[in-house]
């Protein structure tokens, strides 16, 4: 997928021998569509947002004990699924890679479900085993440690739907790197560690960056899934997705524009890393090219 | 990244340990405690005010700094989440049966009616009429609701304390002119046709109706009324009808959480807090009928008389509407279904 700017590029010389009206009329509707679609609601959230000044912004942000939290929430939970995932990702692509199994097709099928299965069953799924008329909910209670309407549940719910970004990156990775470099590896007596270290993750290491902050990207935003086993509760279980909603719903429309700009520039900045991350490595497969045909 | 996820890791489990900081001015030193109240939409304003005065006089009352957070969502939506373990101590949803439900599941003991004064009800509601700024088509009662130029807006009475009373009060409005059952279910059955949109909450189908401008009437709650045409500067306005439905959102207290967390007695004191003349006059502020003779005399401005009637007047009673109008293959779904394909 890292390559995907190359290959939009390849594609590009292909259409340039269509006749020129259709290339006017592709353009221009993908052109509109964009506008309408992305460019004005982008560009309108800010507008918004900073309708009164920057200060202002500030203030709907810091003075108010909830949406503070939210923040905080937000920014503490997505990146935890995302190390969780990391962990999980790489596990699953070295054993879908390196390994031939019995029931292999089928983990690799199950591994794209959290794609598949829309966010709100997948919220209902949690609320349904782990609260309190699921099998597991009385008795996490009585635990001490109740999963739906609390943090472990908003963390359970962004791990899932995030699941499957870094997996899905390294397995065609992984599968396309072969095992040659590591077989030579094992031939001169590396340990299994040292050929993780210093062979697997030098080598797979762009495409977990980038499905790190894919997943990152997606972990942020997401609402339905976190919505169903939320329960609402103000400056407790308000993700800042939530907050955005729930502070169109009370009114306050700058207050819900601030978070929902916040939100935004996360998002865009996460862009701004893809695409850095995509010429980098551009850049580095074109200098190792050349050093091989030098 | 990996060292950063660490760290905010630590940091997470250590600040969710202590985030429950309460705001009140409490000594130093002074047990804090921090309760959940479970509502239904619209109520959100009036619980911040009532809530932040209460945190004010609780450490007096109750020897404790109180803390009370709030949720919020369709009325039988939050029903359906305390029962799966939202650690509500108090519930105020809109309707008896949503709250009867926690009991028939156990989290409130029998006769948790009669376990605060008035039957459980520091305020009633009843469901008006919100129209565009001059009331453009002219709607002044039920019986125009069907009109074929109008469209209605309310939320779905499958989720919503709204939406089930705005149903009850139009069916209860044909029986109360002298229709029969067959009349109501012919004018509910073209009333609901003429829904383009049907939101799981009230706060939903006020931003349709306000926001997004969605619609000729919107029915919803007398205090939701007030607030939504406040928030419009002018573009809106409120009718009343002859004649609506009387609406009974009872307080509670759960009993099962506040004896597990320990919080039954300043749970006692905070809803016995509702029926104080400032607790009272908090309500009345917020267009919410006070059931004390005293305050709603004084707030006599705000509420202009109407025909209230009860949901026993409609049917049998909350059970008997659940079952026969709202429950899955029930009456609504039915109509709805019905008019849809046609």
């Amino acid at each position: 997928m890292h390559l995907s700017a190359r290959q939009t590029r390849i594609a590009g010389r292909h259409v340039a021998n269509e006749p020129l009206w259709l290339r006017i009329l592709l353009i221009g509707i993908s052109g509109i569509v964009v506008t309408v679609l992305i460019i004005v609601p982008l560009v309108y959230v800010f507008v918004q947002a900073f309708g009164n000044g920057p200060a202002a912004w500030w203030a709907q942000l810091v003075k108010d004990r909830d949406t503070q939290h939210s923040i905080f929430l937000t920014v503490v939970l997505a990146p935890v699924a995302v190390l969780l995932n990391t962990i999980f990702g790489l596990a699953a692509a070295w054993t879908l890679t390196k390994f031939r199994f019995r029931g292999r097709v089928l983990l690799l099928t199950l591994l794209d479900l959290p794609f598949a299965v829309s966010p709100v069953v997948a919220g209902l799924c949690i609320l349904l085993v782990y609260g309190m008329q699921g099998f597991l909910g009385p008795t996490l209670r009585e635990w001490g440690m109740p999963v739906v309407f609390s943090w472990p549940g908003l963390l359970m719910a962004t791990t899932f739907v995030t699941m499957p970004f870094v997996a899905r990156e390294l397995i065609p990775l992984m599968e396309s790197l072969g095992s040659d470099e590591e077989l030579a590896a094992v031939s001169l007596g590396a340990s299994r560690w040292q050929l993780f270290w210093r062979i697997t993750l030098p080598n797979i290491k762009w495409g977990l960056l980038f499905g790190i902050i894919q997943c990152h990207a997606r972990a942020i935003g997401e609402f339905g899934a976190v919505k169903v086993v939320s329960g609402g509760i103000g400056g407790q279980t308000d993700t800042m997705p939530l907050r955005v909603e729930k502070l169109f719903q009370e009114y306050n429309n700058p207050g819900s524009y601030a978070v929902a700009s916040v939100l935004t520039l996360m998002a865009l900045a996460t862009l701004a890393a893809r695409i850095l991350l995509e010429r980098w490595t551009e850049y580095q497969l074109a200098a190792m090219s050349e050093e091989k045909e030098g | 990244m990996k060292r950063f996820s660490l760290v905010a890791l630590f940091s997470f489990v250590t600040l969710i340990g202590c985030s429950s900081e309460s705001n009140s001015t409490a000594p130093e030193g002074t047990p804090s405690v921090e309760l959940l109240n479970v509502s239904y939409d619209p109520t959100r304003e009036l619980w911040k005010d009532i809530n932040a005065e209460f945190e004010k006089v609780a450490v007096a009352q109750t020897g404790k700094a109180v803390t009370i957070k709030q949720s919020h969502g369709a009325s039988g939506s939050q029903a359906r989440a305390v029962i799966d373990g939202l650690d509500a101590d108090v519930v105020s949803l809109a309707l008896w049966s949503d709250t009867e439900q926690l009991h028939k599941k156990g989290l409130l003991k029998d006769g948790w009616i009669d376990a605060f004064p008035n039957r459980s009800l520091p305020y009633t509601s009843t469901i008006v009429f919100v129209v565009r700024k001059g009331n453009p088509k002219g709607v002044k009662e039920w019986a125009d609701l069907v009109r074929n130029d109008i469209q209605v807006i309310t939320p779905n009475p499958k989720t919503s304390g709204n939406g089930k009373l705005a149903f009850l009060a139009a069916w209860g409005s044909v029986l109360k002119n002298g229709g029969t059952e067959e009349d109501a279910r012919k004018y509910i059955t073209q009333l609901y046709k003429q829904v383009p949109v049907l939101d799981t909450g009230a706060r939903g189908a006020t931003t349709t109706f306000a926001q997004k401008g969605i619609g000729d009437v919107h029915l919803t709650w007398e205090n939701e009324a007030h607030l939504e045409i406040k928030e419009a500067n002018g573009e809106l306005d409120l009718i009343y009808p002859s004649q609506s439905i009387l609406a009974e959102p009872h307080v509670a207290l759960v009993d099962q959480v506040v004896d597990r967390k320990g919080t039954r007695d300043v749970v006692k004191k905070y809803l016995e807090f509702l029926y104080t003349p400032e607790g009272q006059a908090i309500i009345a502020k917020h267009f919410y009928r006070p059931t004390d003779a005293k305050v709603l005399e004084a707030h006599k401005a705000s509420f202009p008389d109407l025909k209230l009637f009860p949901v026993t007047d409609v049917c049998g009673g909350w059970d008997e509407a659940q079952t026969t109008f709202f429950a899955d293959g029930g009456e609504f779904d039915r109509i709805y279904e019905g008019g849809q394909n046609k």
